[in-house]
């Protein structure tokens, strides 16, 4: 009996808990806008393929919650549970059914969300792309581009290493067929070959760290640089030159920053690692579409935000970004 | 003529009760998965109205979204009607789909004959995991759940091993158009999928409530060594049962191929799991022998209403997982609420 009684206090409270929870989310990005000073008032929608507990990802919602707060805009942050373009399509649809000022997209499947795209350009929503998509944003009617391109990543990394006097590297790449770690190996190759050195392509497997730091303390051979294309390369990069003891004579470099690659920056123990400043690629794209609907203008091209070097001299102010998930 | 007296009509037998129109509309199983798809509905209404809810692009973002989940539930809730689980078919999808991929673009088959190849795949898979519960007698639970894993690491494994990727894209469905109505078509702003879901929901109450094939698969659920004894094939029933749930998981493939132009590793990821809660909302119970396809229907809407809802209504993203657990629970709880309720009335 005492439970049927409950029953509908405790159905009326949920409701309400959930009703108060829906109209939260708006009112504090626009109450914080107010005190931005910019007007905006503008309703954006960003959808990512990226989770916001991912730790990269985690960085990007960052700098997307400070534009909204700068520019007094409401901005709406989606993105899959798993990396699935089904799901990402559909995001995009319910976000464009709430017709927003502007849309921010990633678009790491452009064939996938084609159909999504069109259909919000088609409704007259300004489309910004970030981080994914560099190569087909242009075709699909997306305004502009704010990331990184791998290709030009990879061919800055190869310079700076050619500088450091690396004559022989390895490239390690922990998932190839991944269409933009293929690019990043292809830049290094290009800028090391056009400063006289060589390179060779090692692949490791990223899901097993113990297998990876094998293969590449087998693969060394006399090499004298490996550029690594992540964290997951890296850190069995790392382990395997202090096993072997080469830490002193092989330059290490990466691409992407986690807490040991920082640390290990910090201590000197890798040369440099590439920053893609991934707080600009959440940030930029609000403050675009706010001039883009004020005035029209929007850069042309693609706007790069990498590559960035995180070198000793600069490791330590990175760091406490870092904690604080700005970098 | 003698005149005698008029023989006493059918309400003269006193043992028998005529329920009313009302009585019996309370005491089907879908009630419950209604009210709850009206109060959800209601709820968007009142929350997001405004924000594109009510626009046709609202709802037809919900209805694809319910329309890819309400395939699998429809056939799920056959399964759990004849008392088994099946976790796998998150995996055949991605499965599925990827056979159509690999075939139609790494080794040029003509689509039709690429998703005749998937279809066949996903019958075996589905009679493979029949033969396996029946034979061994474990919980279906156990055994599906062994093969979720099997089919999504076969997928990985064999993809990455022919491909080098983990997504296969570049397929051409304007070459047969057939194939692209068929599975790739709109009707005004609504994807066909809607279609396809609302026709199997039927056939499957139709066969359900109208044949023999039905009363079995109440029987082997509800009563299923009694069901044996009257003669009932309970094993090839339940082995038919986990084919056609891996059938339902190529279709949704199938469809997602495409109208999205490839296939990935991790497609259908989570989807058993919704498929069973769309069904529980539905009116089916856990334990089986009691349940409604119709009713699996609304628990498909309702959480299509759900999924959609929550990103229209603007809530963030780091809430959302919270605000959708909490939303089916109120829904369970509205329905299994009222069908007490109609139970109680019955009496």
């Amino acid at each position: 009996m005492s439970r049927k009684r409950l029953f509908w206090p405790a159905l009326a409270f949920a409701l309400v808990l959930l009703a108060a929870g829906c109209d939260e989310a708006p009112n504090e990005a626009a109450s914080s806008g107010e005190s931005g000073g910019a007007q905006g008032g503008l309703n954006i929608a960003v959808v990512t393929h990226g989770q916001a507990s991912d730790p990269f990802w985690s960085v990007v919602k960052n700098g997307v919650d400070a534009a909204a707060k700068d520019t007094g805009n409401t901005v709406n942050y989606q993105a899959p549970q798993t990396f699935d373009m089904v799901e990402m399509s559909r995001l995009i649809d319910a976000a464009v059914a709430g017709k927003p000022d502007g849309l921010v997209i990633s678009i790491p499947d452009a064939k996938a969300l084609s159909g999504s795209i069109k259909k919000a350009i088609d409704a007259g929503i300004p489309v910004i792309s970030m981080n994914s998509g560099s190569d087909t944003y242009k075709e699909l009617g997306v305004l502009t581009h704010i990331g990184q391109t791998e290709f030009e990543a990879g061919l800055g990394g190869g310079e700076r290493m050619a500088a450091a006097g690396v004559k022989n590297a390895i490239c390690v790449n922990q998932e190839v067929g991944n269409a933009a770690l293929d690019l990043r190996c292809e830049g290094f190759t290009e800028s090391m070959t056009k400063a006289g050195g060589k390179v060779k392509v090692l692949a490791v497997n990223l899901t097993d760290p113990t297998d990876a730091q094998q293969r590449i303390s087998a693969g060394l051979g006399d090499a004298d640089g490996v550029f690594t294309l992540g964290p997951t390369g890296a850190t069995p990069a790392l382990a395997a030159l202090k096993a072997d003891n080469k830490l002193g004579q092989v330059k290490l470099a990466t691409f992407d920053l986690s807490p040991e690659v920082l640390q290990a920056v910090a201590d000197g123990e890798v040369l440099f690692a590439i920053d893609q400043q991934q707080y600009l690629q959440g940030y930029l794209p609000i403050v675009f579409l706010t001039q883009y609907k004020k005035y029209g203008v929007v850069p042309t091209g693609i706007v790069q935000t990498g590559p960035a070097f995180v070198e000793k001299a600069n490791a330590a102010q990175v760091i406490d970004l870092s904690k604080e998930g700005i970098r | 003529m003698a005149v005698t007296e008029a023989p006493p009509g059918p309400q003269a037998d006193e043992r028998v009760r005529r329920a009313g129109l009302l009585r019996r509309l309370l005491s089907r199983p879908e009630l419950g998965a209604v009210a709850g798809a009206i109060l959800v509905w209601v709820f968007f209404s009142l929350v997001a109205g405004n924000r594109g809810f009510f626009t046709l692009d609202g709802t037809a973002s919900y209805l694809a979204v319910a329309a890819d989940l309400g395939i699998l539930a429809v056939a799920v809730c056959l399964l759990m009607i004849a008392g088994e689980f099946d976790l796998s078919i998150g995996s055949i999808i991605g499965a599925s789909g990827m056979v159509i991929a690999m075939l139609n673009v790494e080794y040029g088959w003509p689509l039709w004959a690429a998703i005749l190849m998937a279809i066949a795949f996903s019958l075996v898979a589905g009679f493979l995991n029949g033969l396996v519960v029946v034979w061994t007698k474990l919980p279906s639970f156990i055994v599906t759940l062994a093969s979720l894993f099997i089919f999504r690491g076969l997928t990985i494994g064999v993809t990455r091993l022919v491909t080098g990727r983990t997504q296969v894209g570049g397929i051409d469905v304007s070459a047969s158009p057939v194939i692209d109505t068929l599975f790739g078509g709109q009707l005004g702003r609504f994807p066909i999928s809607i279609v396809w879901w609302l026709g199997l929901a039927a056939l499957a109450t139709w066969v359900l409530l109208r044949t023999r094939v039905g009363n079995w698969i109440f029987g082997a659920g509800g009563a299923p060594e009694a069901s044996r004894n009257l003669g009932v094939p309970v094993d090839r029933l339940k082995i038919g049962l986990f084919m056609t749930t891996a059938f339902a998981a190529c279709l949704v493939a199938i469809l997602q191929v495409v109208n999205f132009g490839g296939a990935d590793v991790l497609r259908g990821t989570g989807q058993e799991f919704q498929a069973i809660i769309a069904v529980v909302i539905g009116g089916t119970l856990l334990t089986g022998g009691y349940g409604s396809p119709i009713g699996a229907v609304f628990g498909a809407l309702i959480f299509g209403m759900v999924r959609q809802g929550i990103v229209i209504t603007g809530v963030n993203a780091d809430w959302f997982q919270v605000f959708l657990g909490a939303m089916l629970i109120v829904a369970v709880l509205v329905n299994n609420y009222i069908r007490r309720k109609a139970a109680e009335a019955k009496r």
